[in-house]
């Protein structure tokens, strides 16, 4: 069966472990990763593994995108430069799936959204941030089966999983995963709190979802709802594990989740980058199905 | 060590600090009350906001009785020479909240991080100095680490643009030689213009020893809460620091008798119960366990039946840092599991 061609811009830890998930795929095919630095190991390993490689950024794949019938880009570099970079590759005809918390196209969670996505033919979808793929699922699982006035999501992950793009924007994060918790878990408020802990060995991401329902909690639909939730978010992430919870308190409910990732280029405790690369490959294989099928096409502009 | 002289400015953290034991939910009223007395008896800065800094507000560390926009809109203009700080933890405030109280009229915007994550604070520290405040790096749970891997990240927190650096004895853990040797290092290695502040809690009782520690080796700000009114066993009982101060000759500019009646008369009526070196507050000293765990763990303990000394002491093991209070609920849970309270 023929695969749809994507290439993966940013040859850091994400790009690299999301290339190792693609080399996995029945219907992605990676062809190329671009970077910024000739001497990038990032680079070298892509290339090691049969990729073509670019170190000149998005302008050194834009004259190949045609030949090599690239249809979907991956961008892991920084909300800074990926509006530039997506300009560039939807005027080609490749869809962009963002995994930096730019945010410009609308926020995909793939157990939540991911069907809705496919019929609507946005040239760029966001995968929100590590924290939001994390928890969103929990608050949609509570939202779907009541009402819920304010979400509230705790990230803690490992400081040797947080990259200097984080660091040096940590309030991308917070803003943009609150936003998502309302926009896309069906919270009518929504909160987010990142919390970085330096133990030695390092933990693994922990989360927890605080819920509040306008109405005395439903508990038996709502722990129903939150269990087969997370039967969905396993298919792509097998370590995304209910600790504790959902524990109910008045109108609170809690739930204390685990998320360890697969380990593919990243250690398994960076569960955070794992649920990232992990539902921007799942993302891109529903919209590479719809393509195959031929119900999925984006044209390049006209020249 | 011979002190006479010096000048310190110490820096309140009743109505900061303090909200931990009071759930957050001093009041406006108490606020302006309490804020009055300080300015009046010469307590030259004063921090003012949800106990875990700017945007604390939530289901993880409490609703507070009012917004920070409120209480700082309250207290701020019936100052007559006292300023005000606020306190904002990257990963819970964000550059809007500082918008805010700068707009507010806070003058000192302290920037907190854990003690090895410093780089979480530049955009926060960058705008708080091109914005023309008293900006301050705020190194918390210092004792986690050692005097020289502090002083990379104070070297960090510098460089972003932080006027005055801090080691911050958030779990109470420190002794007086824990402190001089960090203290001391600051001030050896960062630029002489940069001053150096200690903050304490009481935990082991060494809030004061460990304030008079810090002056000795070059620390000129100092943090303490009138009443003691802080989280854990409280921070360094302020009255009591200043009546040290005036014996050993250090200068803080305020008086004895009217911060010791601010503490007696307005702060210890407002206590919800009294803040003391309980079992549980000297366990986060004894174990390093950050200081505003306390109430949480207490709660655990009467939901879970689990003793909340044992819930700190698996956090402290677990090496749990400032703001993973979800964490708390968390354990008690899997204790209460384990040993058959509740169904796994």
């Amino acid at each position: 069966m023929s695969k749809i061609k994507c290439a993966i811009i940013g040859p850091g830890n994400i790009g690299t472990d999301l290339l190792y998930k693609l080399l996995r795929s029945t219907v992605l095919e990676p062809v190329w990763m671009v970077g910024i630095e000739p001497g990038s190991e990032g680079l070298a390993r892509a290339r090691e593994m049969g990729l073509k490689t670019t170190h000149e950024g998005v302008d050194g794949l834009l004259p190949h995108v045609q030949a090599d019938d690239v249809k979907i880009a991956f961008d892991a570099t920084s909300a800074y430069v990926h509006k530039a970079n997506s300009d560039k590759l939807n005027a080609l005809g490749v869809m962009m799936i963002d995994l930096t918390p730019a945010a410009i196209g609308p926020y995909c969670v793939p157990p939540i959204n991911l069907k809705e996505h496919a019929g609507k033919r946005e040239p760029n979808v966001n995968m929100v941030t590590c924290g939001g793929q994390a928890t969103i699922p929990m608050v949609y699982a509570v939202s779907r089966v009541q009402a819920v006035k304010y979400g509230e999501i705790v990230a803690t992950v490992s400081s040797r999983s947080v990259g200097p793009g984080t660091r040096k924007n940590i309030d991308e994060f917070t803003r943009t995963t609150a936003g998502a918790v309302a926009a896309v878990g069906g919270a009518k408020q929504g909160k987010a709190i990142i919390v970085i802990n330096p133990a030695e060995p390092p933990m693994i991401m922990r989360d927890t979802i605080h819920c509040l329902t306008e109405d005395a909690p439903d508990q038996a639909a709502i722990t129903a709802s939150v269990h087969e939730m997370i039967a969905e978010v396993q298919k792509y992430v097998p370590g995304y594990t209910l600790k504790n919870g959902p524990v109910f308190e008045d109108n609170r409910v809690t739930v204390y989740l685990e998320v360890e990732g697969l380990g593919d280029f990243l250690p398994k405790y960076a569960g955070n980058l794992d649920i990232m690369t992990a539902s921007a490959a799942r993302t891109a294989e529903m919209f590479a199905e719809e393509m195959l099928a031929g119900r999925l096409r984006f044209e390049p502009a006209a020249a | 060590m011979d002190l006479k002289g010096v000048e310190i400015k110490v820096h309140d953290m009743s109505l900061r600090d303090g909200m931990h034991p009071k759930r957050h939910q001093i009041t406006i009223e108490q606020m302006q009350t309490i804020s009055r007395g300080l300015d009046e008896a010469g307590v030259p800065l004063i921090e003012v906001t949800h106990g875990d800094g700017l945007g604390g507000a939530s289901v993880n560390y409490g609703f507070p009785a009012a917004t920070d926009e409120e209480y700082l809109r309250a207290v701020i203009p019936g100052l007559k020479q006292a300023k005000v700080s606020a306190l904002l933890l990257p990963g819970i405030g964000t550059v809007d909240h500082l918008r805010m109280a700068h707009d507010c009229g806070v003058s000192t915007i302290r920037v907190a991080t854990h003690c090895t994550e410093a780089d979480v604070a530049e955009q926060h520290i960058n705008l708080g100095r091109k914005m023309g405040m008293d900006t301050v790096g705020f190194l918390m749970m210092a004792h986690m680490i050692e005097p020289q891997q502090l002083l990379e990240q104070a070297l960090l927190m510098e460089s972003y643009g932080a006027n005055c650096i801090y080691a911050t004895d958030s779990a109470g853990y420190m002794l007086p030689d824990d402190v001089r040797a960090r203290v001391g290092l600051l001030r050896d290695k960062l630029k002489p213009e940069t001053e150096i502040g200690f903050h304490g809690h009481h935990n082991l009782a060494m809030g004061i020893a460990n304030s008079i520690a810090a002056v000795e080796v070059g620390a000129r700000r100092i943090d303490a809460a009138c009443g003691g009114l802080g989280a854990g066993a409280g921070n360094t009982p302020m009255e009591v620091f200043v009546a040290v101060c005036e014996r050993m000759g250090i200068k803080t500019g305020v008086d004895v008798f009217k911060i010791s009646d601010v503490a007696e008369d307005l702060v210890t009526p407002i206590m919800d119960f009294q803040v003391r070196i309980d079992r549980n507050a000297l366990t986060l000293g004894y174990a390093g366990v950050y200081s505003s765990f306390l109430l949480f763990a207490q709660r655990a303990e009467k939901k879970y039946g689990i003793p909340a000394r044992e819930i700190l002491l698996d956090l402290g093991r677990r090496k749990m840092v400032g703001g993973q209070e979800d964490m708390i609920e968390d354990a008690a849970l899997t204790m209460a599991k384990e040993r058959g309270l509740i169904q796994a």
